[in-house]
């Protein structure tokens, strides 16, 4: 992610230091990295590093709601609205990045801050596609009947029946309906985050998905949709599971193991999306930033590592692709595992639901 | 590391975002679009299997026409071959007549012929006889004086006549 962006950025950096002497303006890769990975109150442009696509930046503080456009608080800037008076805290803050209300003693007050930041704005744009996807293919449907779409929505289908026919059905068997939009839903959303991620300049570029935030929302939803629609029997599996009774009467070993994996399924989700995606994002921006470490070792080591780093950085990136597709739908397919183990009925309508599937997948080969 | 942890504006606007988007879709979005798949899954299904049976079918009227055509040609050779049979035996029949009918023509004519010849011998014997009568009755008048001389010999004439015929 943002790969041009870091290589613009930092040619600028060592041109600089070129004029004004070295140390000052060094390459500092973390700081590099994490700028381009984390959260932002405006959204970076090409070709341009000081300039920033202003966004509203939304603040709850003691005094009431305050709205103001991010450009009000860049390069230091300090924002008076009212009594109140707001800058982005510096260096040694621990709020370090973030918006603050100066309060009238000196100190740092960070309020509510429900600021439309690059993410939050990346993520409306995602959403934004994801219902005009949908909408695309349901009026297709509406308005063609029967008839095969081509092109995009074409693409969309075949997406839409390989993740309901491959990963839903044969999972959740006659309950797919009930689930099959959320699953459907979180399957796209993270595609569409992990791809748009993938795409350096402005309607992508926000790293999502390598958010635990992000990622940790959507965990919780596959949680709620386990636990909330949780049957009787799965209850019943966690609280008095068909083990040996001492591992349960006295002392409840077997429940307290159960209970805490309630918990650690949707932990698991969580940090699985979170690391593969920031790993990937990662890797592409240090490759790319190799260039700007070698580069002081003189002309040649630099344009040997350019080309190596870009190779390297370029076959990262069409793994990423892939990568974006798998994490979306491996994603998809442990929420359907979990919430089809929410589903279950005891052991005798289980094997029927096993035979049923057996019968389903003979009938999906001999179509 | 704000990486690690979860900024609270961002989980607020995942929430916000995510709900909204479950709500639309699930009222709006998915269920048309899987239930119309599954529609036209079965119509496919339908229709694979109407153009199966089709085909048996039109296998079949192709086989039995097959037979139709087969028997049709057995029965043409089985009647050509009753036609050239029949056509021999009228001939034959006709030849036959045929012979029949000159046979009976020859016979006829044959038996014509003898009795014309015998008419004809008759007649000219008795020609020859009356001729003969004539010539004899001159040489007999001119010899014969004599009426008894004379029916002497017309006696014997007469008598080695008899005796001929």
């Amino acid at each position: 992610m943002a790969l041009i962006l870091s290589v613009l950025a930092a040619p600028m950096n060592a041109f600089a230091s070129d004029s004004s002497g070295e140390g000052e303006n060094k390459v500092n890769p973390k700081e590099i990295i994490f700028e381009h990975l984390g959260d932002a109150y405006g959204w970076e442009v090409p070709f341009n590093h000081h300039k920033r696509i202003p966004l509203p930046i939304i603040l709850i503080g003691k005094d009431g709601v305050h709205c103001f456009m991010s450009s009000r608080v860049e390069h230091d800037q300090e924002y008076r609205d009212g009594d109140a008076v707001f800058k982005i805290a510096g260096e040694d803050s621990k709020y370090k990045g973030k918006v603050v209300q100066i309060m009238p003693d000196g100190s740092e007050y960070r309020p509510w801050d429900i600021s439309i930041t690059k993410n939050v704005c990346a993520l409306f744009i995602t959403v934004a596609l994801l219902l005009w996807s949908v909408y695309a293919v349901a009026r297709w449907h509406r308005l063609n009947g029967h008839k095969a779409p081509r092109r995009i929505v074409g693409a969309l289908e075949a997406l839409i029946e390989f993740i309901y026919k491959g990963v839903i059905r044969p999972t959740l068997g006659d309950r797919s309906m009930k689930f099959a939009p959320y699953l459907l839903t979180v399957f796209f959303l993270i595609l569409y985050f992990n791809l748009l991620g993938l795409i350096v300049i402005f309607p992508g570029g926000a790293n999502l998905t390598g958010n635990i935030a992000v990622t940790m929302v959507l965990a919780i939803f596959t949680f709620l949709a386990t636990n909330l629609f949780g049957t009787k029997h799965y209850w019943k599996d966690i609280f008095w599971p068909d083990v040996p009774l001492w591992l349960k009467f006295p002392l409840p070993i077997m429940p307290l193991i159960e209970l805490f994996g309630i918990f650690t399924k949707p932990a698991a989700l969580t940090v699985r999306l979170f690391a593969n995606m920031l790993g990937g994002h990662m890797i592409v921006i240090v490759l790319t930033l190799l260039i700007f470490i070698f580069a002081v070792m003189g002309p040649a080591v630099a344009g040997a590592t350019t080309v190596v780093s870009m190779l390297f950085s370029i076959f990262m990136l069409l793994i990423d692709v892939l990568v974006s597709f798998i994490q979306a739908y491996v994603f998809t397919m442990l929420s359907t595992l979990f919430i089809s183990f929410g589903q279950e009925h005891g052991h005798e309508k289980h094997e029927e639901k096993n035979e049923s599937h057996v019968a389903d997948a003979a009938v999906a080969q001999t179509k | 590391m704000e990486l690690f942890t979860p900024d609270f504006g961002l989980v607020f606007w995942m929430f916000v975002a995510v709900a909204v988007l479950l709500v639309v879709l699930y009222k709006w979005g998915w269920p048309a679009i899987l239930k119309s798949i599954d529609s036209r899954a079965d119509l496919i299904d339908k229709g694979v299997e109407y153009a199966q049976n089709a085909k048996e079918q039109l296998d079949n009227a192709r086989v039995e026409s097959e037979k139709y055509l087969a028997q049709a040609r057995a029965q043409q050779a089985e009647m050509l071959r009753e036609a050239d049979r029949m056509k021999t035996q009228i001939i034959d029949e006709a030849r036959s007549a045929a012979q029949v009918e000159a046979q009976k023509v020859m016979d006829a004519a044959k038996l014509s012929i003898q009795q014309e010849r015998k008419e004809a011998e008759l007649q000219f014997r008795n020609e020859v006889s009356s001729f003969a009568l004539d010539i004899a009755s001159k040489v007999v008048r001119g010899q014969l004086a004599d009426e008894k001389a004379q029916s002497k010999l017309v006696n014997t004439l007469l008598d080695e006549m008899e005796k001929q015929n």
